[in-house]
């Protein structure tokens, strides 16, 4: 059953959190008040012309915004197809686009009164980008991390701790990022009363997927822009990683309502999508998990399965609630790329822009490689490149000295 | 529409006393050895029997229950096979209340109408779902309520007046006061502070209202239950369960009678504050 096609499809959440059948607020009652609280002061902040100025002179001057929109030339002679630019949200301060909402959420932590900030992380990409902006603001700072994840993600365990955050390597579950977010909500359920919990994805109960995405949307709103300055129009395609989703739907929503655009998210296959993976739209079904009702990796018992991505920071078994719904309406396609698949875009970024992406983002660039062929020359494809690959560096070198795989 | 748990409550306020509730997970370590813990515990003095449903994320649970539902889980427990041990325990007892606990993504994947008539005809009483507050009623609770069960809610120390009434709606059975701010396992709160919660909820519902979170001993059961009409004990309950296991966590022939004394230790401190109320 497909649901009607809406107006508009940058009208949700309603009032309760929902996009269509997905969102909503399944948290406990001890977490409730604290839910209710944060999206009041979410509101008035939004209404706030002071927040927002605040905001965009730190997005300006701490993060470096706006970040450019490079025609990347070689690929695209590469390839034979599509233009394509790279939106650069690795050239942020800290590395990736993580750090448009960490800034906005402590912004409103401050507001709040909040000192004690608490994070969930993958990659670390989100983890670093809590502990920059609490260094900064000069607030606590405790990070959940999946103990394979700390393995795997070396760097930014190091980076976080040079910032003065504390680590906590989860060992419930997977041990990855879905265990660090359960660890993250055990926190915040016990220390409700001065505690601030930054999500890192437009996940979560109500209003964190529309909070997240508000603050992500920066980039689809720089890129329309950018666009229109370098070609005179809009895109013809926008491509994106999906994990939890914040990067894809901060380029997407602002072209939601655009018919003419063409949006693709890309979830990671994995080993392919017949073993193990993390593409919960490929390969799951709606239920419950983690405050919000989306699309999950589980078996036919409700179990949550663990999910598989050579990128951390995609190694999750659910999706944001407002993408499950755009692939409902059939608004955004999802499509998914394996490990294999994303290694081999990031080595040929890297060899022909000379720029080495995240794991996460080369799954992006993947399905580029197969998408912009079959474009024609004024085709014009953003990609969001997401994050830098300086982290993945230990962990592609094993992997393509044959060591680790 | 009276339940067996507004029967065993109207019986215990004719008697004086407060409730013993227990909590155990279903398949913890197998099935079998659940379910002769299980029609142990009213024989220990266990007034309500909880009964949790295993998930592979508990968000609210600590480290012991959360390696309960490991255990559970690994042993092949299903919701189907929970449902099935409460039909078998509801064969030789027909009077004690039982309630299962646990979050909403198994009951939704079965199929909530499914579920609450298949909860029904096993003998089941009540449901509490940590991750279902009252802006979700239209989820479970309104057709749990419907079909003839009681909805449990959690009232915690951060539910105020204003939303205290919003919570006790849809409320039925009893209510559980979760003591502290925390995940199950963590420390307990202080009586006196627990005193004035219950008193804070009365006033709002005519309705039992259990405390749980970090009781473990007899001497801490008791202080609650003065102050309450119910004490609820679960990881004390799990921890003992654990440590009968052997090295492979498979059951031992001390497990059921490990978790059957401590529950009957438990029901005397509860059984004790009657006297001490007296």
């Amino acid at each position: 059953m497909t649901p009607a096609r809406p107006n508009s499809y940058r009208s949700g959440p309603d009032e309760r959190g929902h996009f269509g059948i997905f969102g909503g607020r399944f948290v406990a009652e001890t977490l409730m008040p604290l839910i209710l609280d944060l999206e009041k002061a979410y509101a008035e902040a939004k209404a706030d012309p002071a927040f927002q100025a605040e905001m965009n002179g730190y997005l300006r001057d701490y993060v470096g915004r706006p970040s450019p929109l490079y025609l990347a030339e070689r690929l695209t002679e590469h390839l034979g197809g599509a233009k394509i630019y790279l939106k650069r949200e690795e050239l942020n301060h800290t590395g990736s686009h993580k750090v448009n909402n960490v800034l906005g959420q402590i912004m409103l932590a401050r507001r709040m009164g909040k000192r004690r900030i608490i994070a969930e992380t993958g990659a670390g990409q989100h983890g670093v980008a809590t502990a920059t902006l609490c260094a900064r603001f000069g607030l606590e700072c405790v990070v959940y991390m999946g103990a394979v994840d700390v393995a795997r993600q070396q760097p930014n365990v190091i980076r976080m701790e040079m910032l003065g955050a504390k680590v906590f390597p989860v060992q419930s579950g997977s041990r990855t990022l879905k265990d660090a977010m359960n660890e993250a909500l055990r926190d915040w359920v016990t220390n409700v009363h001065n505690t601030f919990y930054c999500i890192g994805t437009v996940a979560g109960p109500h209003p964190y997927p529309m909070m997240v995405r508000d603050f992500q949307s920066v980039i689809g709103d720089e890129t329309r822009k950018q666009l229109q300055e370098a070609e005179g129009r809009l895109p013809d395609s926008l491509i994106a990683c999906v994990g939890g989703g914040s990067n894809a739907i901060g380029l997407f929503h602002p072209f939601l309502d655009d018919p003419s655009v063409e949006i693709y998210g890309v979830e990671a296959a994995g080993h392919g999508l017949t073993q193990l993976h993390a593409a919960s739209i490929a390969g799951g079904r709606p239920g419950v998990l983690h405050g919000n009702r989306t699309y999950l990796l589980m078996n036919d018992d409700g179990q949550i399965q663990d999910a598989h991505s050579i990128s951390a920071g995609l190694d999750y078994p659910g999706i944001g609630p407002e993408h499950s719904w755009l692939h409902e309406v059939g608004r955004v396609k999802y499509l998914s790329a394996t490990d294999d698949e994303a290694l081999a875009a990031f080595q040929l970024l890297s060899r022909l822009e000379g720029i080495i992406p995240a794991l996460e983002s080369a799954h992006a660039i993947a399905k580029v490689m197969e998408l912009a062929p079959q474009r024609r020359k004024d085709h014009l494809m953003v990609v969001n490149l997401s994050g830098r690959g300086d982290k993945d560096v230990p962990q592609v070198g094993d992997l393509l000295r044959g060591k680790n795989s | 529409m009276t339940t067996r748990i507004d029967a065993r409550f109207a019986q215990l306020k004719r008697e004086g006393r407060s409730a013993f509730v227990t909590f155990l997970m279903a398949g913890d370590p197998d099935y079998e050895t659940s379910l002769a813990i299980i029609k142990a515990l009213p024989k220990s003095g266990a007034d309500v029997i909880e009964i949790g449903m295993p998930f592979t994320d508990p968000m609210a649970d600590g480290p012991s229950i959360q390696a309960a539902g490991v255990r559970a889980l690994r042993g092949g427990m299903t919701l189907k096979k929970t449902l099935e041990l409460v039909r078998a325990f509801r064969k030789d007892d027909d009077a004690t209340p039982l309630v299962l606990m646990g979050y909403y993504n198994p009951i939704y994947i079965y199929g909530v109408d499914k579920f609450l008539a298949d909860a029904k005809s096993a003998g089941v009483d009540g449901l509490i779902i940590v991750d279902l507050p009252p802006e979700e009623d239209t989820e479970l609770c309104v057709p749990a309520l419907k079909a003839g069960l009681n909805f449990i809610r959690l009232a915690t120390p951060t539910t105020d007046d204003k939303r205290l009434a919003a919570v006790l709606a849809n409320t039925s059975g009893f209510v559980y006061y979760v003591s502290i701010t925390g995940i199950t396992g963590a420390a307990a709160a202080d009586s006196s502070a627990v005193s004035q919660a219950v008193a804070r909820i009365k006033r709002h519902t005519s309705l039992p209202v259990c405390v749980g979170f970090g009781i473990k001993t007899p001497q801490a059961a008791r202080a609650i239950a003065e102050h309450a009409d119910g004490a609820v004990v679960g990881t004390a309950l799990v921890d003992a369960l654990r440590a009968s296991l052997d090295a492979e966590g498979q059951a031992t022939a001390k497990t059921i009678n490990a978790v059957a004394e401590l529950a009957a230790s438990l029901a005397q401190g509860v059984r004790g504050a009657q006297q001490a109320a007296e």
